[in-house]
């Protein structure tokens, strides 16, 4: 007969317990049952701010109800264990199920410490620990304007992080201590972390004792012990925790004085068949109030009910986190300071950086330290500490980082020890993650993620992983070759010329004839915009089902399955007609209007089978697809430039226009911007553009390679004082060149990042023909230019092609009653999605 | 013992309807169903529409391809790329959800599923 194991409490730890325990008992030799307290599975606590900023529940569930059932697990939700009977080994709950059980694991967490404070009943005063409490917190602080949080801890500063989210004109932090984060960081470290959140808009009070909450039902003030009042109309309690140890205690298990269950190192209780685990849980006298412990709690007692040998040491508490933003880190001995270690310390207070590291008297090894506002040393350091690395001569390189440059920071990863920690939170080592590199061939990110579960915790030791993945490879001598997916061996570039030289003008063909399987979701838009980049005939025609939904409805999609439109706006002129069509269709079609960032008109919410129609009366009323929708020229912003800024020197918007005619509807790599600015003073922002045209008194300035987006980068200068005649003919050797060598969606910065040389080379290719390229760059683009035409216009007027803008094929009038919408602002948005 | 199911097919569209080597969705007592005219193949499939993903009804607009050695056929959501089996309708980007899979024959020029 199979054993029965009861889990009490289904929390995060709760739920790893389960994960690691179904992992372990391949025979399935284990009946599983789970009690909840709450309505829903166990979700990530260590993340709950993030609910406030975007995230739904469903982002921060750790499994759906459908993996305990499909794992065999019995989970019962908003039912709390109330009894437990160890005479007859059976629990009791809330609505009266009865459960035996061969082993119980009581997981059932903590809750927040509230102290006696008169007045904390009063509406408005909130514990910070459940969804359910978010929910309560968000609905009063609509109304709220003022809010405070007792506690200026790790938790109180994630709490205070939530009213910032929520809106809330003031937000303050009570703490009773001197300082903030008393148990993780020093003096000075508390201080660096203190004016950097002041200068975010919290207000901090330091050694202030709560003595009453004030209000008529509602909290009004709190009233402190120095006789000052605060007036608030929302408070959050976040001091500190308690352990739920109330049915261990009705059991009679043995509890600590100040709460905790005591468990043994097999974290057994007083009754060796109940185990505790989590922040409930009181190992060598304390309780772990991080997630990574309780992770290796559930480690252990999952290995000994299924036989194996298993320990819980005295768990090491260096935690990394981000604090509003901040990177806050502590790690070993955080505190120790001489004459038994000696101190290092690094501040920085303009920038808001403290950091601190601690090294043995002999000067030998890491003894432990602090981080403030820049963190990014933590995993080295730690491991270091760890691993009794010895130091180098100058210690303080470890605490600053890798100052020459990036190579000495990654052969710090293949310094350390096989043993070595990278994910904590999983307990995954560097000799078991190389292990899947060299052995397995695992050399991916999310490759590694899935066979080690390394990164899948706090996600902090990603950027070491892909360290490890990179220069384990290295050390293989592998040599990386970016081909482009399991269907093609070869690289973009490769492609591009053989796919020229051959002539061949559909995906199959390419595929056919170099390629292998059916193709993808990476090499079909590739190839696709391979072969408009080369013969720019209708993407349509021959390929439609090889585009990107966005190309292939030639349309952006949005949130909720309809698409938006872009018009083409060249320079962003446009006449007082046209303006007046686009506010017509716009409003036939029920769609939300916005301003773009390039100068352009873009109209959301159009269903599919009413693109054609809107696309009609535009045309008809003489636009152009703007292709917003394809990696392609997007839009050429222009200043007004000289015909009536009284500073231009030259006419920014005739070229802008002129110069997104030209190259309209050009595919390539990724997406293309550019402008034009009438002056130096550089009001079209051209300089943050794929290519950007400034005027000087001569002619023009051509820079290339900028870029807004994720990583930011200036444009660099490629020629000065030019004409319009050298400046597109630069521009057409420098697209075609970009064209023909980057690798699929990379933009022209991170191109020209990669290219050995950098910008003085790319103005050898381009400037002096270095390459003996340009005549034919030149050929290639005038052909791409005169074989363009106007996608829109084609699916207009072609029946064929109209035919495909359907929702359903069956029934093609009909809207996807799916598509949802929402009023805002006396426009529509998309209905959020779940 | 072995449950018996009754299938019973329902007129989705004609073969034309469904573009070659892509999906179109049709609507059928009341569900959304993405069907995929996989003509690399000589294959036709079909799943449900909706994207378990976000909950879009999107998968009919996804490309299809193929992995892996087994040459498993596969839809990508054009939303986040998730992708799932044409064949059993499992992820294969590695999150716990699946999508229903439908039972698909061509007869006389008509596309029918089995529901």
């Amino acid at each position: 007969m199979k054993k029965k194991i009861v889990v009490v409490g289904n929390g995060m730890v709760g739920y790893k317990f389960c994960e690691k325990l179904i992992s372990k008992d391949v025979s399935k030799s284990f009946d599983l049952v789970v009690f909840g307290e709450e309505s829903r599975p166990a979700y990530d606590r260590v993340h709950l701010s993030e609910y406030f900023a975007g995230k739904t529940a469903e982002d921060l569930t750790m499994a759906p109800s459908s993996w305990y059932k499909e794992n065999g697990i019995t989970l019962y939700l908003s039912d709390p264990v109330v009894d437990i009977n160890r005479e007859e080994k059976t629990v009791r709950s809330h609505h009266g199920i009865v459960e035996n059980y061969d082993y119980l694991v009581l997981a059932t967490g903590s809750a927040a410490f509230v102290p006696p404070i008169p007045g904390v009943e009063k509406d408005g005063v909130f514990v910070y620990r459940t969804i359910e409490d978010l929910d309560l917190m968000q609905s009063h602080a609509k109304k709220a304007k003022k809010g405070a949080v007792i506690g200026g801890g790790l938790l109180g500063l994630e709490a205070a992080k939530a009213l910032l989210d929520l809106g809330l004109e003031e937000t303050h932090v009570i703490e009773f201590a001197p300082r903030l984060m008393p148990r993780q960081i020093d003096e000075a470290g508390s201080k660096t972390l203190q004016s950097k959140l002041e200068a975010l808009g919290l207000q901090i009070h330091l050694s202030k004792n709560t003595q009453e909450i004030i209000g008529n039902g509602v909290i009004e003030s709190m009233k402190f012990a120095d006789g000052s009042v605060l007036e608030v109309d929302m408070l959050v309690i976040s001091a500190g925790i308690k352990p739920r140890d109330e049915v261990a205690k009705i059991a009679g298990l043995e509890v600590g004085t100040r709460g905790g269950i005591i468990v043994n190192d097999k974290l057994q209780t007083s009754d060796p068949n109940i185990f505790a685990i989590g922040e409930c849980a009181l190992a060598h006298q304390m309780i772990y109030g991080l997630v990574a412990p309780g992770y290796e709690m559930a480690e252990v007692v999952a290995t000994s009910i299924v036989g194996g040998e298993k320990e819980f040491k005295p768990f090491d508490m260096s935690t990394k986190l981000k604090l509003i933003g901040i990177d806050v880190a502590s790690f070993g001995d955080a505190f120790i300071q001489e004459p038994n270690a000696q101190t290092i310390v690094f501040e920085n207070t303009a920038k808001g950086i403290y950091k601190r590291i601690n090294i043995s008297n002999d000067g030998k090894c890491l003894l432990g330290g602090v981080l403030v506002g820049d963190a990014e040393q933590y995993n080295m350091l730690l491991q270091n500490t760890k691993n009794k690395v010895l130091l180098p001569a100058d210690p303080e390189d470890l605490m600053l980082g890798a100052r020459g440059g990036a190579e000495q920071a990654s052969s710090g990863v293949m310094a350390l020890p096989d043993e070595a920690l990278i994910c904590s939170c999983e307990a995954v080592t560097k000799g078991s993650i190389c292990h899947e590199i060299i052995e397995n061939k695992v050399t991916t990110l999310d490759g590694i993620k899935k066979c080690t579960k390394a990164g899948t915790g706090c996600g902090g030791c990603v950027p070491m992983v892909k360290d490890l993945i990179n220069e384990t490879m290295k050390s293989q001598g592998v040599f990386v070759r970016n081909i482009l997916c399991e269907h093609f061996d070869y690289t973009r570039q490769e492609l591009f010329d053989l796919v020229k030289i051959k002539g061949y003008k559909t995906y199959d063909d390419v595929l056919d004839h170099l390629g292998k399987g059916d193709g993808c979701e990476v090499c079909k838009p590739a190839v696709a915009s391979i072969i408009a980049s080369l013969w720019n005939e209708m993407i349509l025609e021959k390929n439609a089902t090889v585009q990107d939904s966005n190309d292939r409805f030639l349309a952006n999609i949005q949130k909720n399955g309809t698409y938006s439109v872009v018009p083409r706006i060249p320079g962003g002129e446009i006449t007082p007609e046209k303006l007046i069509v686009i506010g017509q269709v716009a409003q036939k079609y029920n769609l939300y209007t916005k301003i773009t960032g390039g100068q352009r008109i873009d109209l959301f919410g159009a269903h599919v089978s009413d693109l054609p129609d809107i696309w009609e009366e535009l045309v008809n009323a003489g636009f152009e697809s703007g292709h917003a929708y394809g990696k392609s020229l997007r839009t050429v912003k222009s200043c007004v430039g000289s015909t009536w800024c009284r500073f231009g020197v030259q006419d920014a918007v005739s070229f802008a226009i002129e110069v997104e005619e030209r190259y309209r509807g050009l595919r390539s790599p990724h997406k293309l911007k550019s402008a034009v600015s009438g002056c130096t003073r550089e009001c079209a922002e051209a300089q943050s553009k794929d290519f950007g045209i400034i005027a000087t008194e001569k002619g023009w300035n051509l820079y290339v390679c900028g870029n807004g987006g994720v990583k930011p980068r200036h444009a660099e200068l490629l020629a000065t004082d030019i004409d319009s005649e050298t400046c597109l003919k630069y521009i057409d050797r420098f697209l075609m060149f970009y064209i023909k060598t980057a690798e699929p969606l990379t933009r022209t910065a991170p191109w020209l990042d990669k290219m050995e040389g950098g910008i003085n080379y790319l103005k050898s290719v381009i400037i002096d023909d270095a390459l003996g390229m340009n005549a034919q760059f030149e050929q290639e683009m005038q052909f791409l230019v005169e074989a363009y035409k106007c996608e829109w216009k084609e699916v207009v007027t072609n029946p064929e092609l109209r035919k495909r803008f359907t929702h359903f094929v069956n029934a093609p009038k009909m809207k996807d009653p799916y598509a949802k919408f929402e009023p805002m602002r006396e426009q529509i948005k998309a209905a959020e999605w779940k | 013992m072995i449950a018996e199911q009754t299938i019973t097919w329902h007129v989705a569209c004609s073969v034309e309807d469904i573009p070659e080597n892509g999906g179109a969705c049709a609507l059928i007592e009341n569900e959304q169903i993405a069907i995929y005219n996989f003509t690399r193949r000589g294959e036709w499939y079909a799943t449900q529409n909706l994207c378990p993903h976000r909950q879009q009804m999107a998968l009919s607009r996804g490309m299809i391809g193929s992995t892996g050695i087994e040459n498993e056929p596969k839809v990508a959501c054009p939303f986040h790329k998730k992708t799932f089996s044409l064949k059993s309708g499992e992820c294969l980007s590695g999150d716990e959800y699946s999508i229903k899979t439908y039972l698909v024959k061509v007869e006389n020029g008509q596309v029918f599923i089995g529901m």
